[in-house]
């Protein structure tokens, strides 16, 4: 699947996602070798699931005028939860799937061959990146 | 695990074992989670018995696997119902007419076959979405345009198909009328192309549609006589600018030299899609109308034309308005402007024009932040917002259906079908979707949509029973007066076609003598415009 560009625009997800997974690693004793390469995995991931929610959600959901996903949302939480998927860190994986799979309001729901299950779980990564810094740390 | 209706359960699986073999084990889907992603997100029967549903979803990736699974659909007689890529959402999303058939999915075929910028045309294949063709032009500096419909996540071959429309310019704007040859994979899995395209070895495929013989592309639209797994489109050149002008009439009655004189510069190829609306009130207008109107309309037999056109003095604002989108250099672009500007001048007593910024391509990006995109050729989703929950419309509907009749591109026309309509919600018991100020949509090049969209729930059964009864009730109001819809979704399509009766219904009955003949074991999108195979087919009265 060719995805969209413009990936780069949104810094910090992947280092973020590499710390998440060294300290949980660590803190399991697992050997340094096997961290770095979880770390590199989690990036390629968290990457992956930032190419896929570029190509498939922020036509909707992304910032700026023109988008009925940040619309929707701003007008839902009015300002306790932020428009922008990208900018929340209270997105957990499954609330995301459920989204995606199930549909919301209008929102229709993605067949596999448009959204696969790979590319979900990848979106669903990408979307909690910043929450799951404090879940990894329990 | 659901089986197709009239399918043994020992030649289902051999089917499905087929299936599997053609397009890879992974591509073959018939868990439940996974076939419910095939229904209508914004089906009026949702959660009824009667609600379309599909029996499993193959996604072929090629041509030759199109065939080979149509090969073995025919040989078990298992129903299939091919979808491209995109949602429909309003027209019947991804679900068949006829329930337990199997979806072919063409997402899988996703190439970008050919764009030419100097002969201005594309050549797709059905899984390529609005989305990625632009892309595709963009990344490679094309000199060419798309013309897309609102939702950019939708399939130029898919859209075309069902007559789907655009923003842009003249018959570029008719997506099927737009298309230049196409590929399809018969009933019987026979490959066959039309136009140029049946001659091998033949360049001019998406450029001359005819080839030699007669023209059977159009069955393929809104058809079931085969899957279409390639189709070429005709491209607009690039214009160098774009200006948008706003002209206002004064007087209730001059909607009708509005449109008369709008057919004149839009038929003359001198502007781009107009659109109309009235500067007093219509869609999209917040708020409640002021107690002023209400009154007036209260009033029995309605408020005369002299009335409405002293509320329109009283509020400084004219009767009507259309917004004439301009193409081409800046020269050309000033004088279809200053042309447009004379012929009203000398024909509409009070007209004023109010003109719009002239934007040269391509676009800044506070430009492309305030432009309405699909009019420049760009895709986009911004078409959601209507309908999405807002400040304005806190609690949304699921949904929405479309109601979509044609109706000549006159005033009188447009006048008629706001009293009929009226009429009809007002014997119907129910708010009416139409007012005085309701303008038809304009995407047909030489026709109107008198559009109105229903909303959908997925929770309120009996709301969704009531909007499909109305809903019914109105095709026929509207084919009372000579008004058919274009497009609709399968629930509705055997109504619909009812309604085009001419000579007992001699065009359906040349459908489903063709249909008989190219797929008699009717396993392709039975039903599909209410044209249902032999076996299917039910008596007429």
């Amino acid at each position: 699947m060719k995805l969209g560009g413009g990936w780069w625009m949104v810094g910090g997800g992947s280092s973020l996602a590499s710390l998440v997974a060294a300290v949980w690693v660590a803190v399991a004793g697992v050997p340094a070798h096997v961290v770095a390469a979880s770390a590199r995995q989690a990036d390629a991931t968290v990457q992956k699931g930032n190419e896929a929610y570029q190509y498939w959600c922020a036509t909707c959901h992304g910032r700026g005028p023109g988008h009925p996903g940040t619309v929707a949302l701003t007008a839902k939480y009015r300002g306790a939860l932020p428009g922008v998927l990208e900018e929340r860190t209270d997105l957990t994986p499954q609330t995301v799937r459920f989204a995606v799979r199930r549909g919301t309001s209008i929102m229709p729901f993605f067949r596999k061959t448009e959204v696969s299950d790979a590319d979900l779980d990848a979106i669903a990564q990408y979307l909690t990146r910043r929450a799951a810094a404090p879940r990894a740390g329990r | 695990m659901a089986v197709p209706p009239g399918v043994s359960t020992r030649d289902w699986e051999t089917a499905l074992r087929q299936f599997r073999q053609a397009v890879g084990e992974s591509w073959v889907f018939t868990s439940e989670d996974d076939i419910a992603l095939y229904r209508d997100a914004y089906s009026p029967l949702w959660g009824e018995p009667e609600e379309r549903l599909v029996s499993a979803a193959v996604a072929p990736e090629t041509t030759e696997q199109v065939s080979v699974v149509v090969r073995t659909a025919n040989q078990f007689r298992v129903p299939v119902f091919p979808i491209s890529t995109g949602k429909n959402l309003g027209y019947g999303g991804s679900a068949p007419n006829l329930s337990g058939s199997v979806v072919i999915d063409l997402k899988r075929m996703n190439r970008v076959v050919e764009v030419d910028d100097k002969r201005h045309f594309a050549i797709v294949e059905p899984g390529v979405a609005y989305f990625d063709l632009y892309r595709h032009i963009q990344e490679r500096r094309l000199n060419v345009w798309i013309d897309c419909p609102d939702p950019g996540w939708g399939s130029p071959v898919g859209n075309s198909l069902d007559h789907g429309v655009g923003y842009t310019f003249g018959a570029y704007r008719d997506h099927f009328h737009s298309h230049c040859g196409l590929e399809a994979v018969l009933p019987n899995g026979d490959i066959v192309r039309t136009g140029m395209g049946a001659l091998p070895g033949a360049k001019t495929w998406a450029e001359y549609r005819y080839g030699f013989g007669p023209t059977v592309d159009g069955l393929f639209a809104q058809g079931n006589l085969g899957i279409v797994t390639k189709m070429g489109f005709h491209l607009l050149p690039a214009p160098e600018a774009y200006q948008t002008s706003i002209v206002t009439v004064p007087r209730r009655r001059d909607i009708v030299p509005l449109v008369d004189l709008v057919n004149e510069l839009e038929h003359q190829a001198l502007v781009g899609m107009p659109e109309y609306f009235s500067p007093l009130g219509g869609f999209g207008r917040p708020g409640p109308p002021p107690q002023e109107l209400v009154a007036l309309m209260q009033r029995p037999g309605g408020p005369t034309d002299e009335e409405f056109d002293r509320y329109a003095q009283q509020r400084n604002a004219g009767a009507w308005s259309c917004r004439l989108q301009f193409y081409g250099s800046p020269k050309v672009v000033a004088a279809h402007l200053e042309h447009a500007k004379d012929r009203f001048a000398a024909v509409v007593a009070g007209s004023t024009f109010q003109d719009g910024e002239l934007l040269r391509f391509p676009l800044n990006a506070e430009q492309l932040d305030r432009v309405h995109k699909v009019a420049v050729g760009i895709p986009n989703m911004s078409i959601f917002s209507i309908g999405a929950r807002t400040e304005l419309n806190p609690s949304p509907s699921d949904g929405h259906l479309w109601f979509s009749p044609i109706i000549p591109k006159s005033g009188e026309a447009v006048l008629e079908a706001q009293r009929v309509f009226m009429d009809a919600f007002a014997k119907l018991g129910m708010p009416s979707m139409v007012s005085p100020f309701t303008m038809p949509a304009t995407w047909m090049h030489r026709a109107f949509i008198f559009i109105m969209a229903f909303p959908i729930s997925r929770s309120n059964v009996a709301q969704n029973q009531r909007t499909r009864a109305v809903f019914r009730e109105l095709v026929k109001v509207a084919a009372e007066h000579g008004w058919g819809e274009y497009r609709t979704a399968p629930v509705f399509q055997d109504e619909v076609m009812a309604a085009y009766s001419f000579n007992n219904h001699s065009l359906l009955r040349l459908h489903e003598a063709i249909k008989d003949a190219v797929d008699p074991n009717g396993i392709v999108a039975a039903g599909r415009s209410g044209i249902w195979p032999r076996h299917l087919r039910r008596t007429r009265a």
